[in-house]
This record gives C-alpha cells, sequence and structure tokens, in this order.
C-alpha cells in the first residue's frame, strides 16, 4: 500500500479503498453535515424539487439560524420562518436562539465532528474542523442537498502542502497570527485546492482552539481542507464531547507532499491583514496609532472561550476608549453561558462593550454592526473583501483577539504592553 | 454547449460578496438574485448586460463564501458563461451544480475591450474574437463536471442515478 498523507488515508477510508492519489476523483461516505440560514433554504427546496422524502442519516445532519436570527427584516423572519417549516417536514434538528450557534463551531461542540471523519458543511469556514484531525471542506447548498439526499459527495483528491513552523511564539503571538502570515506569505490563491498540513513544535504548543482558527482560514489561501495531526490535546479536547465511536487516522511519516514550506516565527509580531484581502499583510507596529471606528471580536474564527478569557484578561478594569465602539461575540450559545458564569460577560459589559447573541451577523455584513460608508473596523474575523462588513467603502483590518482588545482600550491599533 | 455573447472583463480575485452581496441573500432564485449579480464589484453592470453575454474574469475568480447565490445570481441574469484564469473551488462546484457553464482561460485577452463579441466552446475549452481569428485555447471542465453540465447540474445528475439504480 502506497504512503498516504493524514488527508488521503481519511479519504481513502470514505472511499472503501486502500490508497488515494492526488487528482484523483473519488466518491466518499459523509460523517456529519450541516447548513445555516443562508443556505438551508436552498438546500431544503431542493429536496422538496426532487421529491426527497427524508435525510440519509438524521443523527449526523442539524440546521443552525443564526446569521440572520433573532430576525431583523420582515425579509429575514420569512426567510426564518421557512426553515422552521421546512426543517420539520424533513425531521432535521433545528437550532436556534438559546440553542444557536454558528455552525463549524456547533458541530464540534456537538461532539459530531471526530478525529478520522469526513466532514462537509454548508459554509465555506467548514475548513476550521480539520485542526482536529479529521478532512473537512466546505460547499455550497446544491452539494449539500446532495450529501442530504444520498449521504455521499465526490471529491477532488487534494495534493498536500505542508507548513512546517519552526521556531517560539512570542508574547501575544497567536494561532491567528501563524495563519494571517502564512496566507500573506503564500497569496489567497497559494494553496488552491490543496491540503494544508499544519506541523511543528509551534502547532504542538498551540491551544486546541487556536489551532482551529488556523485551520478556519484555509479558505483564504484556497485551501481544499486544513489539517493538523491529532495529539493528546486533541484527543483530551474531543474524549469529553463525542457523541460517537471515532477512530484517529494518522499520516505515514514517508508520504508525499506536493510542497513543504518552512515558517520561522522566531520574529514574528502579532500580524495585522489589511483591506482588501486576506493577504495583505503586515506587522501590527506598521499600523500601530490606525484611528479606528469599531472593534468586532467573535466570529468562527475567533469566538471560543480561549480567545473571550485571552480578551477578558486585558478588559478587565478597564474602559474602552470614547472614540470608538466595540462588539464582542461568542460563537455559540454554550460558550456565551460559561462567559456569563465565568464573569467574563461582567468584564466585557464593565468595559462598556455591547455583548452579543451567537450569529455571523458583523463578519458578513448582514446585522449586529454593519459598516456605514468611510468606516473602519478592526476584527478578529477571516476576510476583509470590498464591502465585505457594510458599504462598499468600508473598511476591515483583520488581527487576533488580543490585539482587538489593547485596541479597543487604546482607540487605535495597539498591542497589549501600550495599555 | 457554444455561445456567441458579449464579454464583460473582471480583475483578480473577485470574491462571492462582491458577486452577491450580502443584503440580497434573503433571496433565493435564479430570476430574483438576477438583477443584483456583480453588484459588488460595480452596481451600474447588471443593467449593462444581456443574455447570454460572457464574464471574463481573472485569477481565482469566485474565492470566499460558499453562497451559492453568487452563480445563481449569473445564471438569473443570463450570463451564459463565466471563464477565467482560474476558480475558487467552491465556487467551481456551486456553478457547475446549478448548471451554470465555466471555462478556465489562463491565457490573456489582449483586447479587454467591455461589451466586445466572443464565442465560448466549453466543451473543447476555447474562447474566440473575431470571427474566429483570434481563438485562446483553455482546459474543458472534468470529465465529472461535463456530466453534471449535461444533466443540467448535480441534482439532475443525481436524480438519474438514483433512478438507473431503481431500474437495475
Amino acid at each position: 500500500m502506497p504512503p498516504q498523507t493524514i488527508t488521503e488515508r481519511i479519504i481513502a477510508r470514505h472511499a472503501d479503498r486502500d490508497a488515494v492519489s492526488p487528482g484523483e476523483y473519488v466518491e466518499v461516505r459523509v460523517d456529519q453535515t450541516w447548513s445555516d440560514d443562508l443556505g438551508a433554504p436552498i438546500t431544503l427546496g431542493l429536496l422538496e424539487t426532487y421529491g426527497i422524502a427524508e435525510v440519509f442519516d438524521r443523527d449526523r445532519v442539524f440546521i443552525t439560524s443564526m446569521v440572520n436570527a433573532p430576525a431583523h427584516s420582515i425579509e429575514t423572519a420569512e426567510v426564518l420562518k421557512l426553515i422552521r417549516e421546512l426543517s420539520r417536514k424533513f425531521d432535521i434538528t433545528l437550532y436556534e436562539m438559546g440553542h444557536a450557534a454558528i455552525h463549524n463551531a456547533k458541530a464540534i461542540e456537538l461532539g459530531k465532528t471526530l478525529p478520522g471523519e469526513l466532514i462537509v458543511g454548508g459554509n465555506s469556514h467548514a475548513c476550521m474542523a480539520g485542526a482536529l484531525g479529521c478532512y473537512a471542506t466546505g460547499m455550497g447548498s446544491t452539494d449539500i442537498a446532495a450529501i442530504l439526499a444520498t449521504g455521499r459527495t465526490w471529491l477532488e483528491v487534494p495534493r498536500t502542502i505542508r507548513y512546517r513552523y519552526i521556531g517560539k511564539l512570542r508574547p501575544w503571538v497567536t494561532g491567528k497570527d501563524l495563519i494571517l502570515h502564512t496566507i500573506g506569505r503564500i497569496g489567497v490563491a497559494g494553496a488552491d485546492n490543496a491540503a494544508m498540513e499544519f506541523v511543528g513544535e509551534p502547532i504542538a504548543q498551540l491551544e486546541v482552539e487556536e489551532r482551529l482558527s488556523m485551520s478556519n482560514m484555509a479558505i483564504e489561501a484556497g485551501g481544499q481542507n486544513a489539517i493538523c495531526q491529532p495529539d493528546a490535546k486533541t484527543f483530551a479536547y474531543v474524549e469529553k464531547i463525542a457523541q460517537r465511536p471515532w477512530q484517529p487516522v494518522f499520516g505515514d511519516a514517508d508520504a508525499r507532499v506536493s510542497e513543504e514550506i518552512v515558517i520561522d516565527i522566531d520574529a514574528l509580531e502579532p500580524v495585522i491583514a489589511a483591506p482588501f484581502l486576506p493577504s495583505n499583510t503586515t506587522s501590527w507596529c506598521e499600523v500601530k496609532g490606525l484611528p479606528l471606528d469599531q472593534v468586532y471580536i467573535g466570529s468562527c474564527t475567533n469566538g471560543w472561550m480561549t480567545d473571550l478569557r485571552a480578551v477578558a484578561a486585558i478588559l478587565k478594569g478597564r474602559k474602552i476608549a470614547d472614540n470608538l465602539r466595540v462588539i464582542v461575540i461568542p460563537s455559540t450559545a454554550q460558550i456565551y453561558r460559561r462567559a456569563v458564569e465565568e464573569g467574563l460577560a461582567q468584564i466585557f459589559l464593565e468595559a462598556g462593550a455591547a455583548f452579543s447573541l451567537p450569529t455571523c451577523g458583523p463578519c458578513i455584513g448582514a446585522h449586529a454592526g454593519v459598516l456605514a460608508d468611510g468606516e473602519r473596523c478592526l476584527a478578529t474575523s477571516n476576510r476583509n473583501f470590498p464591502g465585505r462588513q457594510g458599504a462598499l467603502r468600508s473598511e476591515t483590518y483583520l488581527c487576533n483577539p488580543v490585539i482587538a482588545a489593547a485596541s479597543a482600550i487604546k482607540g487605535c491599533i495597539a498591542s497589549p504592553d501600550d495599555i | 454547449m457554444w455561445h456567441q455573447g458579449r464579454c464583460w472583463f473582471f480583475d483578480d480575485d473577485v470574491d462571492t460578496d462582491q458577486i452577491m452581496p450580502t443584503r440580497y441573500l434573503a433571496l433565493r432564485t435564479a430570476e430574483a438574485l438576477g438583477p443584483y449579480a456583480l453588484s459588488g464589484v460595480d452596481p451600474a453592470w447588471p443593467p449593462r448586460v444581456a443574455r447570454g453575454d460572457i464574464v471574463v474574469a481573472g485569477w481565482n475568480f469566485g474565492c470566499g463564501s460558499s453562497r451559492e447565490h453568487a452563480p445563481l445570481g449569473l445564471l438569473g441574469h443570463g450570463v451564459a458563461c463565466v471563464v477565467a484564469k482560474s476558480f475558487s473551488r467552491i465556487f467551481y462546484r456551486n456553478a457547475a451544480n446549478i448548471g451554470l457553464n465555466l471555462m478556465v482561460l489562463q491565457q490573456d485577452v489582449a483586447d479587454r475591450t467591455q461589451g466586445r463579441d466572443g464565442w465560448v466552446d466549453v466543451a473543447n475549452g476555447r474562447l474566440s474574437f473575431d470571427g474566429g481569428a483570434t481563438v485562446l485555447q483553455g482546459a474543458a471542465p472534468a470529465p465529472i463536471v461535463l456530466e453534471i453540465l449535461a444533466y443540467g447540474g448535480l441534482m439532475g445528475l443525481r436524480a438519474a442515478q438514483a433512478a438507473k439504480a431503481t431500474a437495475t
């Protein structure tokens, strides 16, 4: 049997094959899929149109309404109503309101995204789950409809590009900085349709949720998936939440990769991606002092407990600058409850931030923090394309959570050492 | 899959938020989304486009969000084919899945006069201009993608496969 990368081995297992090769087209079984209130109306509409009565396995499917929920217009209220009706019709679990969560985070929190599995989510950031040692990729509404009908999909087996990180993480440098730096180096199509495999001592040092922030943004380099070999930290993270048996998969040491890129992080400072591409990166000190209208802490990239705790440690006992507004949004309702229980919510509110329910809203310019013409936002989210957060002439700068928190206090781009 | 139409040229890295801005995502049919296609690049573009026109883009067209509303809008507005130096994977799948024709052409088009006439032959991967005097050779889609397009999209193919499985 030819040696396999971890990505190839997971795909082969789900194609009932011993091995696969990059560039092959294969049909695979899908362990878990999900959709949200943007994709679900199209997906479920297709099931109706094609007369599909039930989904392939209701334990492996869910919908979460949170992009435009709670409804902020009559149009979005109609969409959310339709999703409730169709979810009932197809007997699909729907999470909203006090159970809502950003899709990809919900799948992980539910314990239905496990090492060795093959996950296809109805959102481009479905690739986030790969940090747990699974193959995870995002697809659109019709692909998800076909998966709901058959439990299967087709893939082009990706070539693997291995990113080997070396050196030591400096203070205030997080997983988010490693991925922003990587995208800046390789470009927004630098891993086009490839598997991005993250290895090296700095990756081992990162908390699992920081690794998730890294794999989350693989799509911003065009990656088909991103993956970390599972380790003791991964197993400790998933053992508490797993809802079904799972079997980790590892790559072979002698597996062929298309390229290995070594990234030395010894001198790396926190990274900022300036408008209008995630690859437009620079060191935070190059944009130090840049005035801001809004700071947004959250999104599927950085709305984890790890992120909120780091932010709270900086905001504690301090006040947000008068010249800007700050929004803190946990990824899931469960994280929201834990933030309340641990006293983080109190810290955010006393500092003067808005602490909001789980939603993608501000990241995609849907609601709960849309930008006006000419406004500038520093965000822990993942994209800064033209008009991403609102008006076509608004600007989004991307950063890690501690830079966002320090900047919120300072009133302009700053590091925790400046406050 | 042979089309003649006016060509509209776009640059690299046009993401799907620009192809279909977030404020239109409560819409979900090709017809409803059509008038807003590519309005995030230029709001004045959609009214200038006629049915059967061709979009010719640079590298990494359709990067970013997985929103299927982006290719649905292009289809609804009557765009016959999207030609690009490269496509982001999710956009590419989404477009083929709904029956929107796609073609990869890495060569530069020297004359990028907006609205000039072009002929596109998807199955053979060719884009030509000047009545056939200028022929640019790109790549035909992979067999699985041609098969999906032949059935008008992925659900059509899956329905045909299910019918075949039932029959045998």
